[in-house]
């Protein structure tokens, strides 16, 4: 197992900016990815003065990204008030694309390669890359080889009334054809998680999110962007009589009652974060906050393809395996923030660390993780309730996260973000 | 401010012209405003008076590389007319300047200035001696009044003792002769102590300095903030987390640092300091701009109306200032935002004129409190500025706000209002403390 490399200097989080997220095609409608993803980066940089610096690089992607936006954050970055000698790169993960741009800002300033960088990502069901469909495309691209008007003619008349109809993006996996809420349904139903459970954690997400916003939480987090001012999925007055009235959205074909509803799910979002990184010495040059360190991070998979685990699971493997690196328990944190995609895939995945048949068969532990303690748990609301623009989830929870452990003053924070293809994401950040 | 400027272009094309020459209608000249690099002032200064302050005074001014002469050869069109009445001393001593100023007004040219060097009546002076003082204000507002073509007269007010060694009087001639005064009419500057100090680079009067600016985000604290910039400080922009767009924007042209706050908070004043000295290291200008309008006549108002804006514009204030007291910085120099509303009261704003009448109270109050090093806290009260919130004024007071009422015949600009903020700002205007200067036109209405 490879150890934490003691040659490396710190990385840490300096702070972190995003847009209010916005339930789809709401206050964002006419907002582009790119639009979203400059109103992060342009709000940090006014946050922390970095008109017109050369950061080491600035890494950030979208999950659903049109083709034209190839070079997306390069983009940004060009358009932004940094300077334009910043280097810039996509990455793509899908839901755990904000944590691998940040993570792998992080581990180039731990190498000393970069001094400071940009980690985050973007995403907007509003501005959704819409295609034609296959056969129209290979008539297109057949049109454009021809050469003569009977070639022409012969590519116009291949193409079929039904294969002009526009295409759009999925988000259901390409090997099984099931949605992500379908896929979780079994997961939830192999692990038995009620519907009561995650009605009740769904509604501490609300509840916990509306008090960091009365508290001025997220003062110094979030910019408002076209009238937007706070997280629009946010309900204050959520309750579990109001939760209980949603009908099952998703497994209604599966045995027993279904038990996940638009409640206690993740709606689709428009929004974009970014998480400002540097290495001690760019923070004491710029006269700028240390928030936490972040530690360590690390990818995990799982095979649901063949139904041997639950789309959703990837973090349950890859957090022991940050934990032993690291030489740190489970219970060894302050905060946890498990991203919520679903209630019942943070459930789910407590519940294995918790089982020791899991942790011994699929974790190779002589022990179960053990149970955490909830009153811990994504303490400033999550995913439920401030809604999930995918790519840009990573940069909400690790800003968010780095801010609490600066304001405790000491501890760790441990941070888990699933995503589609049976991947996810984990971290561990410290505070400073 | 479209509308403005399409009636502004209208009567000064030909056609225009003629047509609101013969209906009387009001001409309003485009103002000379700053411009980096241009000249002071418009052509040679004249300067009249026998006093020693006016043999002093055009030494310094020689020293500004002007053309500075002491008669009236009626040949140049004078750019400035400096009448220095410091020895006056009975009504009398007032006929031969005034008649000596007539033939020069009349060849002042546009965006001229003519500015008046006086003592300031105190307690205690004889009745003749007061009445001559006092004569003087009523004089120089009135030339105000007669002038046209963008020019001003204004006048500083010295206290008694107070000469050339006061860096501020000069600071003072220099803001009211530059085009940073271009909406500053009728109006008088007292210098009442030595303290402040001049700039080496009168293009960038706030090098080095670190100046936080309240309700940055948008209209006349977007234009303090770019002002205050262009004067070479380095600036923290505050506004409503509402705001945050808007104010990331402003922050980025500037390249200063947005802190969203309310500054309704309590803790306010220690946030704003924090922000100061961890990200800047220093705290040397605090502008309250940050402000708001509830406006219905009183018996429609209710408590809500009548709380928010008090506790926004006035109660704010006061704590902030405390905090930054407590913190042991009374070497600040601030800045408020009054009104004119708050001098000649306004129906419908019995809320915001209170208010901003308790904000030229709190500086007047506060001299000693800030009064350490290059410290000071004075008021600017803006009249009719063409801003979002006058745009939304009904048409009649709208407009009786720009052409009718003040002399300059028109609304003036946010960055009108940033310009006198940033004089009271600067080290030159150390010797100036707990006063409020308007920046109306010479008006009396407006927000």
């Amino acid at each position: 197992m490879p150890q934490p490399n003691s040659s490396l200097r710190p990385a840490y989080i300096l702070g972190g900016n995003r847009t209010p997220f916005s339930r789809a095609h709401g206050a964002y409608a006419d907002a582009s990815t790119k639009d979203l993803l400059s109103a992060a980066v342009d709000g940090l940089v006014a946050r922390f003065g970095l008109q017109g610096e050369r950061l080491g690089a600035v890494a950030a992607g979208a999950v659903l990204k049109h083709p034209r936006d190839f070079n997306l954050t390069r983009e940004v970055v060009l358009g932004s008030a940094l300077s334009g000698q910043t280097p810039a790169f996509d990455v793509q993960m899908a839901c755990a694309t904000g944590m691998e741009a940040i993570g792998s800002i992080a581990e180039k300033i731990r190498l000393g390669r970069i001094e400071s960088g940009i980690g985050g990502g973007v995403d907007s069901i509003s501005d959704a890359p819409i295609t034609v469909s296959d056969a129209a495309r290979a008539a297109l691209i057949r049109l454009s080889r021809a050469r003569t008007l009977k070639e022409r003619l012969a590519a116009v008349a291949s193409l079929r009334p039904r294969d002009l109809a526009p295409v759009a993006p999925g988000t259901d996996e390409p090997r099984t054809g099931l949605s992500m809420g379908e896929h979780q349904a079994l997961t939830a139903l192999a692990w038995g998680i009620t519907r009561e459970q995650q009605d009740e954690l769904a509604m501490n997400s609300h509840r916990n999110l509306a008090r960091a916003w009365d508290e001025h939480f997220f003062d110094d987090l979030v910019t408002s962007y076209r009238g937007l001012n706070k997280d629009d999925n946010l309900r204050a007055d959520s309750s579990m009589e109001k939760l209980g009235k949603l009908k099952p959205a998703f497994g209604r074909k599966l045995p027993g009652e279904p038990t996940m509803t638009a409640g206690n799910s993740t709606p689709l979002t428009d929004g974009a974060s970014a998480v400002l990184l540097g290495s001690e010495d760019f923070a004491a040059s710029h006269d700028l906050p240390v928030l936490a360190e972040f530690v360590d991070h690390e990818l995990g998979a799982v095979d649901f393809v063949s139904g041997d685990e639950g789309l959703l699971m990837a973090p349950a493997y890859a957090v022991p395996r940050l934990l032993a690196r690291n030489g740190l328990t489970l219970q060894a944190f302050d905060f946890y923030e498990i991203h919520e995609a679903f209630a019942s895939t943070v459930l789910s995945t407590l519940k294995a660390w918790e089982d020791p048949e899991f942790c011994k068969d699929r974790l190779g532990l002589d022990a179960p993780l053990g149970a955490i303690d909830r009153s811990k748990l994504n303490v400033n609301g999550s995913s439920l309730a401030a809604g999930h623009p995918f790519a840009a989830t990573g940069g909400r929870i690790v800003a968010s996260l780095a801010k609490m452990l600066h304001a405790k003053g000491s501890g760790r924070g441990l941070v888990s973000v699933c995503a589609a293809g049976g991947q996810g994401v984990v971290a561990i950040l410290e505070a400073r | 401010m479209a509308e403005m400027n399409g009636y502004q272009g209208f009567v000064t094309a030909p056609f225009g012209r003629a047509l609101a020459k013969q209906l009387g209608l009001p001409r309003p000249a485009r103002l000379r405003r700053y411009r980096a690099g241009a000249p002071l002032v418009p052509g040679p200064v004249l300067l009249l008076g026998e006093s020693p302050l006016a043999t002093e005074l055009g030494e310094a001014l020689l020293g500004w590389d002007l053309d500075v002469r002491t008669h009236d050869a009626g040949a140049a069109q004078p750019g400035a007319v400096v009448l220095v009445l410091d020895d006056a001393a009975s009504p009398a001593d007032l006929a031969a300047p005034a008649m000596d100023l007539a033939p020069a007004l009349k060849r002042l040219a546009p965006g001229g200035r003519v500015v008046v060097l006086s003592r300031l009546r105190a307690e205690g002076d004889a009745p003749e001696l007061a009445a001559t003082r006092e004569a003087i204000t009523g004089f120089v507002r009135s030339v105000a009044h007669e002038l046209r073509g963008g020019a001003t007269a204004n006048g500083i007010e010295l206290a008694e003792g107070i000469g050339l060694d006061a860096p501020s009087v000069l600071g003072a001639l220099h803001f009211l002769f530059s085009g940073r005064s271009a909406y500053v009419d009728g109006q008088f500057l007292v210098v009442d102590s030595t303290r402040g100090a001049l700039p080496q680079d009168w293009e960038a009067p706030l090098t080095g300095q670190v100046a936080v600016v309240t309700g940055a985000a948008r209209g006349i604290g977007a234009d303090i903030a770019r002002t205050l910039h262009r004067d070479g400080a380095t600036v923290v922009l505050v506004d409503v987390p509402q705001a945050g767009e808007a104010l990331a924007k402003v922050a980025n042209e500037v390249s200063g640092t947005a802190l969203q706050l309310d500054v309704n908070r309590p803790d306010a004043g220690q946030l704003i300091l924090d922000h100061a000295r961890t990200r800047h290291g220093r705290l040397d200008i605090v502008v309250h701009n940050a402000g708001i309008t509830r406006d219905k006549l009183l018996v429609n108002m209710g408590r809500d109306r009548w709380d928010a804006v008090i506790n926004i514009n006035l109660a704010s204030q006061l704590a902030m200032n405390r905090t930054f007291l407590d913190a042991g910085l009374a070497g600040l120099r601030i800045v408020s935002l009054a009104s004119t509303s708050g001098i000649a009261g306004n129906r419908g704003q019995t809320n915001y004129a209170a208010s901003k009448a308790g904000i030229i109270g709190m500086v007047a109050a506060s001299t000693e409190l800030f009064s350490e090093g290059n410290g000071g806290i004075n008021a600017i009260a803006p009249g009719f500025i063409e801003t979002d919130m006058t745009g939304k004024m009904p048409a009649g007071p709208k407009w009786a706000g720009r052409l009718i009422l003040p002399s300059l015949q028109q609304g003036g600009l946010p960055v009108d209002v940033a310009e006198g903020v940033a004089f009271l700002a600067s080290p030159a205007a150390g010797g100036i403390n707990g006063r409020t200067l308007r920046v109306c036109g010479q008006s009396l209405i407006g927000a």
